[in-house]
């Protein structure tokens, strides 16, 4: 997508935003009505599972943020002053981390040692209200969130202008980016077969190193742990542009199991970007609670469930978006056995066995939940 | 008391010094102030004249002062001069328990000359007398009391032509420590407080002067002499009644000597106890009298008489709080008439919250007992035991058990009565007369109330405040945010917003 095209998404935005923090706010103060934002709810409350669709979404509760109300008052201001810091990012089409945009609304109210805002926790929330509530994304507000994650494999980009062939990144790979949107970020020449996503990245480094990827022809990324943004972003764009199945890799344990569902079906904190997001085809390749016999791993590679494990577990059996009955057994079978599996433990057998057996496997023998 | 009276009563006093306040030179030097300041007080109500009083205390030499007090009453006759200061317990106003009784500042009639006698004891010194009466010439003399005799005796006497109009002056040199807290000028300014028809101009030691202004002028109600009542009389006092009566039978001995006894009154009493009513009452037996006294208690009668009492009055209260105490709150209340021991009293309270006192020190208890301050023996006071006993958590005030309420706080208890029962002679505590200390409960639970309202209406205000500047202080950012977003000028927002903060902050 070109310059041109940007500045059209900017100007909608701004609108946008005079209109819902602005306009419609000072109409409030003129007809001496109550002051006061309808925000989205983002809490649990309203976060609802779409069966159809297989997206964990937001619902339409919505909660007054009134100025003239002591317990809102603060956060009301808040919420002005960062809308009014997104407008003006937009219009100097320069984009920055969601850090500095606290650092440029903070500061003393009046003449008194009170701050605007006292910590950066106070600041990312509203930023997510804005984005739900006048529908746009983070990146449509010039925002870029921490990035992390990276990437290699038989594709060929353009990033914002330069030509990037990830067939030649080395060792480290090609860092993914906070905003992958195609005015930034596009694909041009793809040979690769499939993606495969892995949640650590020393794993994704022993794929890397044994160029993985060449041999089975597909594109390797990472999250590092629980995927930013930029990354499922970039992965729901290969599926969907690049038309590649998703493959995920994880632990097996309660949170790898869930960074799957959040590749699948999206998270709650984002579940109003669930559609942009959430890749309902991804299937899930491993480690699964039954690997260790499958595969004859000894008794000692596997680690104890704790406290903390065991309750995520039961958590993660009571949200609508894991009833699937393979889900459940996967979940209660590692529940019963007591123990988890970390992707390392398959390198007990040899260091190349999860690029060279286990995977090529699995992929061959479609040994994969959906 | 009395059986002193026909032998020295000077010696008496050297011996029991601590009852009349002469314990120490602290109180000694507070004692001197406050006799001489009642006697001008009364001297100038009798007389229907606004009291104007001068006190001033000179340093003489380490330890000794002199002390003047002077007055714009009556004066007083050449001739009474030597009676009213010179004899102790001759004062006009002695008396005691059972005879016909008014309320007044003094009580027994001995503090003036007891001052006058601690003076000659402590630096040899005469007293100096001055008394001016309209119309006559200026006199002055030196009194001297002749302690083995006690009689006074007059020396250095003057006549002399003086424009000075009316009034009374005495001059006595003591032994006496000055304080500044809790001292002379403390006792004026509480006198002030209960009494704002007087004018009370004070120069200390240091040379300050201090004026306790006058801010209402008119004289209270003047008291009136009342016979004692039936109701409550002690066996003791009524066995003494009765062998001083003059009346000749029982009927005549009721009727006249107590009030609010009629025919019909003295016909119940006696047939109760089945005494004629025809029997002389020194030919009643002991045995008798106790009967006639459970039978006299159990009649119905009239309350007593009420008039016999001077209050200061709520409206009085409340003026004389406020100029001595800077006050956000003020309120006072005076109880009907009560009666203990069939003797009328009336409790008045009056309240001051200000915010400049101290809010985590005591509340500042001030004691009266018919408009003069007690300044000691604070915590063996029938006041300060119904000012404990009241529960003042309920009026929103912090109280640690067994001991006053804590905050920023003046409460001032004014019990008035023809006999006001201190439990010494020193009369600085009153006693915890049941009926007494429920009546102080009642005023106080009933001013408790009042504060209660004001503090949370205070707290609702301050609320309201605290709100209105927080919304001020966030709309000067809402107001740049909005005009940065929309393009609209600022300052026709911030008008809208904060028009907005003034309708809610009403």
């Amino acid at each position: 997508m070109d310059k041109s095209t940007r500045e059209e998404i900017g100007k909608e935005v701004i609108k946008r935003l005079k209109e819902k923090f602005g306009e419609a706010l000072i109409a409030n103060l003129k007809e001496e009505e109550a002051l006061s934002l309808d925000i989205i709810v983002r809490a649990f409350s309203n976060i609802i599972f779409d069966e159809r669709e297989q997206l964990i979404k937001l619902g339409s509760k919505t909660q007054s943020r009134a100025f003239f109300n002591v317990g809102q008052t603060r956060v009301f201001m808040q919420t002005l002053l960062v809308a009014n810091a997104c407008k003006s990012l937009i219009e100097s089409g320069k984009t920055t981390s969601i850090r500095s945009l606290y650092y440029s609304t903070k500061h003393n109210i009046g003449n008194t040692k009170e701050n605007t805002f006292e910590e950066q926790g106070e600041s990312n929330p509203i930023i997510e209200d804005i984005e739900v509530n006048i529908n746009a994304l983070r990146e449509e507000l010039h925002l870029r969130a921490n990035s992390k994650g990276a990437m290699v494999g038989n594709l060929t980009i353009i990033d914002s202008g330069d030509e990037i062939d990830l067939r030649k990144m080395g060792s480290g790979g090609w860092a993914v980016p906070s905003i992958v949107e195609p005015h930034t970020i596009q694909f041009k020449k793809c040979d690769a077969k499939f993606v495969l996503f892995i949640e650590k990245d020393t794993v994704w480094g022993r794929f890397n190193e044994d160029k993985f990827w060449k041999k089975h022809n597909c594109i390797i990324v990472h999250g590092g742990g629980q995927p930013p943004r930029g990354v499922r972003r970039v992965v729901k764009r290969m599926h969907e542009e690049l038309k590649l199945p998703i493959y995920v890799l994880v632990d097996n344990d309660p949170w790898g199991f869930y960074i799957y569902s959040v590749v699948k079906q999206g998270s709650m904190k984002l579940a109003y970007e669930s559609a942009r997001m959430a890749v309902p085809d991804a299937k899930f390749i491993g480690l699964s609670s039954y690997d260790q016999e499958k595969y004859t791993l000894p008794d000692e590679v596997t680690i104890k469930l704790n406290d903390g494990d065991k309750k995520r577990i039961k958590e993660l059996l009571n949200y609508k978006w894991f009833q699937k009955k393979e889900w459940r057994k996967e979940l209660e079978s590692m529940l019963k056995k007591g123990v988890k599996l970390e992707l390392e433990a398959l390198s007990s057998k040899n260091i190349a066995f999860i690029t060279d057996t286990y995977l090529p496997e699995k992929i061959e023998r479609k040994e994969w939940l959906s | 008391m009395v059986q002193y009276k026909e032998v020295a009563i000077s010696e008496f006093f050297e011996k029991n010094s601590h009852l009349l306040g002469f314990d120490n030179p602290t109180k000694a030097l507070l004692t001197v102030v406050k006799e001489a300041v009642d006697n001008s007080v009364d001297a100038c109500e009798e007389a229907n004249i606004l009291p104007g009083i001068i006190v001033k205390i000179k340093s003489v030499k380490k330890d000794v002062f002199q002390v003047t007090v002077e007055d714009k009453g009556p004066g007083i006759e050449e001739k009474y001069v030597k009676k009213v200061f010179g004899k102790l317990l001759f004062g006009s106003k002695f008396k005691s328990l059972g005879e016909a009784g008014m309320q007044s500042r003094g009580q027994q009639g001995i503090g003036i000359s007891a001052s006058i006698l601690y003076s000659q004891l402590t630096t040899g010194e005469s007293a100096l007398i001055e008394s001016k009466v309209k119309n006559k010439m200026h006199y002055s003399c030196r009194l001297i009391i002749d302690t083995s005799k006690n009689i006074p005796i007059i020396e250095d006497e003057k006549k002399i032509e003086s424009v000075k109009e009316q009034g009374t002056k005495i001059t006595l040199k003591l032994k006496g420590v000055y304080r500044r807290v809790k001292g002379p000028e403390g006792f004026l300014k509480y006198v002030a407080i209960a009494n704002p028809h007087a004018q009370i101009t004070f120069f200390s030691p240091e040379g300050n002067k201090k004026v306790f202004k006058r801010v209402i002028t008119k004289l209270p109600k003047k008291p009136k002499k009342v016979k004692p009542h039936p109701h409550g009389v002690e066996l003791g006092t009524l066995i003494k009644m009765l062998a001083r009566t003059k009346s000749r039978t029982l009927q005549a001995f009721l009727m006249n000597d107590f009030s609010k006894v009629g025919n019909t009154g003295a016909k119940e009493i006696c047939d109760l106890v089945k005494l004629n009513l025809q029997t002389r009452p020194n030919a009643i037996t002991r045995e008798q009298i106790s009967k006639l006294m459970d039978s006299m208690e159990q009649v119905k009668l009239q309350r007593p008489p009420t008039d016999c009492l001077s209050p200061i009055g709520e409206e009085n209260i409340i003026k004389g709080l406020r100029k001595e105490y800077p006050a956000d709150f003020v309120a006072a209340c005076t109880r009907p008439v009560a009666v203990y021991r069939a003797i009328p009293f009336q409790i008045e309270v009056g309240l001051v919250y200000s915010k400049e006192l101290p809010i985590d020190k005591q509340v500042n208890l001030v004691r009266f007992a018919n408009k003069v301050p007690l300044f000691y023996q604070q915590s063996e006071c029938g006041i300060y035991k119904a000012v404990v006993k009241t529960q003042w958590k309920r009026y929103g005030l912090q109280q640690p058990s067994g001991s006053l309420p804590i905050g920023p706080l003046v409460l001032a208890v004014h019990v008035a009565s023809i006999w006001v029962p201190f439990i010494s002679e020193g009369k600085q505590a009153i006693a915890p007369y049941p009926e007494i200390v429920k009546e102080i409960k009642l005023a106080l639970s009933e001013l408790g109330r009042k504060l209660q309202r004001y503090l949370s209406a205070e707290q609702r205000k301050y609320a309201r405040e605290r709100k209105r500047k927080l919304y001020e202080r966030y709309a000067i950012e809402v107001a740049t945010s909005l005009s940065n977003i929309t393009g609209k000028n600022k300052d026709d927002i911030m008008g809208l917003l904060k028009k907005e903060i003034d309708k809610r902050g009403r």
